[in-house]
């Protein structure tokens, strides 16, 4: 039986990726879902930080095996968003219900990779891509690293600690590690914020090539970005969450089409457009 | 030149010592001039370099186990919280305790050898080593816990993988301050109660109205302590090359 999703997720360069004999796999029988299809994410409730809040009571849903791009202006939460499904949101109180949408618990389905690379300055490339897991006590595959390192264009870099690679590379290094710990769920959290443009759109390009499968909750704050990403465009200001068109063009999209241009300018004006409102003082009732 | 520059100030130090002894006819009981003391030096050139290797056994011995105590205590401290709230004030209180006052007592339980010697060594590294590596190992930057948390490693590992390669740098600081408190511990022990070791013959020289021993004794001391402060310095700043260049 094939797999509901399409797309290079679950295979490997130079590693042939068998099935083991799964029994959560739907043919074996009613056992739940299967922890390797990528699920949806759902997250409602509201989030706060002592008194302040954070964000909601919003309503966040995130569809299977998609590429969705959460665009918003700095400080209405994005973030706390991907810290919340990744459980990592230390001191955020959260009042509501998030989760994989097939009920199962996302810990262990979920990869994270944030505008920082976070790489370890002293370890190569290559046990940088290693480190999860050595940290889950599996036995790390060199070879499996090394070729990830290749499909990201890093051949010949795995010796290479992070200080020897310029910003780009680093970036690519954490896409790979992205990569190898093969989570049915990506978040993204403005990886390419800090690339110039031209690394930038070929990281996106890169990463759009390598993570298509997967179900993918992109921060950012770049309506380019997003207009060239997302399969769905979410808009998070202080007033609240709302679904926006994507250009109709699969994507990743050129990022010169008019199609995509167009959709930037689209973009662009919503955010400048929640951005005269007054940021200060948001009220639990006005969030709603 | 530019090797020189350092000597320079110490030159003119020695010249004004030499000149005041000179100048106002110090006796050298009380007093002795540089030359003198350098021709200390060379006449018990043989009697201070056995003596100065006790010391530098006792210092390297105290430096080594200290180090490698410290370790282990940051380590299983940073593990456990409970056992930071029950052992940090007894690790304070090592640390308060004037290490004279316990000189002694350590004589008393370790004898008049090298034992006393290098845990009092031990005992005045312990703390700056254990302390300063424990707060680096507090210290992982929180992206990092974050991003293993995800993948999903706890424990021993995140311990062994991440927090302390991370804490490196602050178990070296702790090192290098232990470089130079090593030797003071050393030679307090050894003027507690000793029959050998720099602080020993610096003793028995000052008793004998040897002054010129005494300092020849004091200058080796010096460039030893020196010495080893260079050494685990560079060490330091090899390893940190080493490991994230």
């Amino acid at each position: 039986m094939p797999r509901a999703w399409p797309g290079p997720y679950g295979q490997r360069a130079g590693v042939d990726r068998t099935d083991p004999p799964c029994i959560l796999r739907p043919e074996n029988g009613p056992v739940g879902p299967d922890r390797r299809a990528p699920p949806g994410l759902r997250l409602r409730g509201r989030a706060r930080v002592g008194a302040q809040t954070l964000f909601g009571p919003l309503d966040l849903a995130v569809a299977p095996g998609r590429w969705t791009c959460l665009l918003g202006p700095s400080g209405v939460g994005k973030s706390t968003f991907l810290h919340l499904l990744a459980g990592i949101a230390d001191g955020i109180s959260f009042a509501g219900d998030l989760g994989a949408a097939d009920g199962a618990p996302l810990a262990g389905r979920v990869a994270l990779m944030a505008q920082a690379d976070m790489l370890l300055p002293w370890l190569t490339a290559r046990d940088n891509l290693l480190i999860g897991a050595r940290l889950r006590g599996e036995t790390p595959d060199t070879r499996a690293a090394e070729a990830m390192l290749e499909r990201v264009g890093l051949s010949g870099m795995a010796a290479r600690k992070p200080r020897a690679l310029s910003g780009g590379q680093r970036q690519r290094v954490a896409l790979a590690r992205t990569l190898i710990e093969d989570r049915p769920v990506v978040l993204l959290d403005e990886p390419f914020s800090a690339l110039d443009i031209a690394t930038r759109v070929r990281m996106q390009d890169l990463a759009a090539a390598l993570l298509r499968g997967r179900t993918i909750l992109h921060v950012t704050h770049d309506p380019a970005e997003a207009a060239r990403l997302g399969d769905h465009i979410l808009l998070l200001t202080h007033r609240g969450l709302t679904e926006l068109a994507p250009p109709r063009a699969p994507a990743p999209r050129p990022p010169d089409a008019p199609e995509t241009l167009e959709a930037t300018g689209a973009l662009t004006r919503h955010l400048l457009a929640c951005e005269c409102q007054p940021a200060a003082a948001p009220s639990a009732e006005g969030l709603t | 030149m530019k090797a020189l520059r350092p000597a320079l100030p110490l030159l003119l130090g020695l010249v004004l010592w030499q000149g005041a002894v000179w100048l106002w006819q110090v006796p050298s009981f009380i007093l002795p001039g540089p030359v003198r003391v350098a021709a200390a030096l060379v006449d018990n050139a043989g009697l201070i370099a056995g003596h100065a290797a006790v010391t530098g056994l006792e210092v390297a011995l105290g430096l080594g186990l200290g180090a490698v105590l410290g370790w282990l205590s940051a380590v299983a401290l940073a593990l456990s919280p409970a056992a930071r709230g029950a052992i940090g004030p007894i690790l304070v209180f090592t640390q308060a305790v004037p290490v004279f006052a316990l000189a002694p007592i350590l004589t008393l339980w370790f004898g008049y050898g090298l034992g006393s010697k290098v845990a009092m060594a031990l005992l005045i590294i312990y703390f700056p080593v254990t302390s300063s590596f424990l707060d680096a190992l507090l210290q992982t930057p929180a992206p990092w816990l974050a991003q293993a948390r995800v993948m999903g490693g706890g424990g021993w590992r995140q311990m062994w993988y991440l927090r302390i390669p991370a804490a490196l740098p602050g178990f070296l600081s702790g090192l290098k301050l232990a470089a130079v408190y090593a030797p003071i511990g050393a030679v307090i022990g050894e003027w507690v109660g000793a029959s050998r070791g720099l602080g020993y013959l610096m003793l028995l020289a000052n008793g004998r109205a040897k002054t010129d021993l005494m300092f020849a004794a004091l200058v080796v001391l010096a460039v030893l302590a020196i010495a080893l402060h260079r050494a685990v310095d560079h060490l330091a700043a090899a390893a940190l090359r080493r490991r994230f260049g």
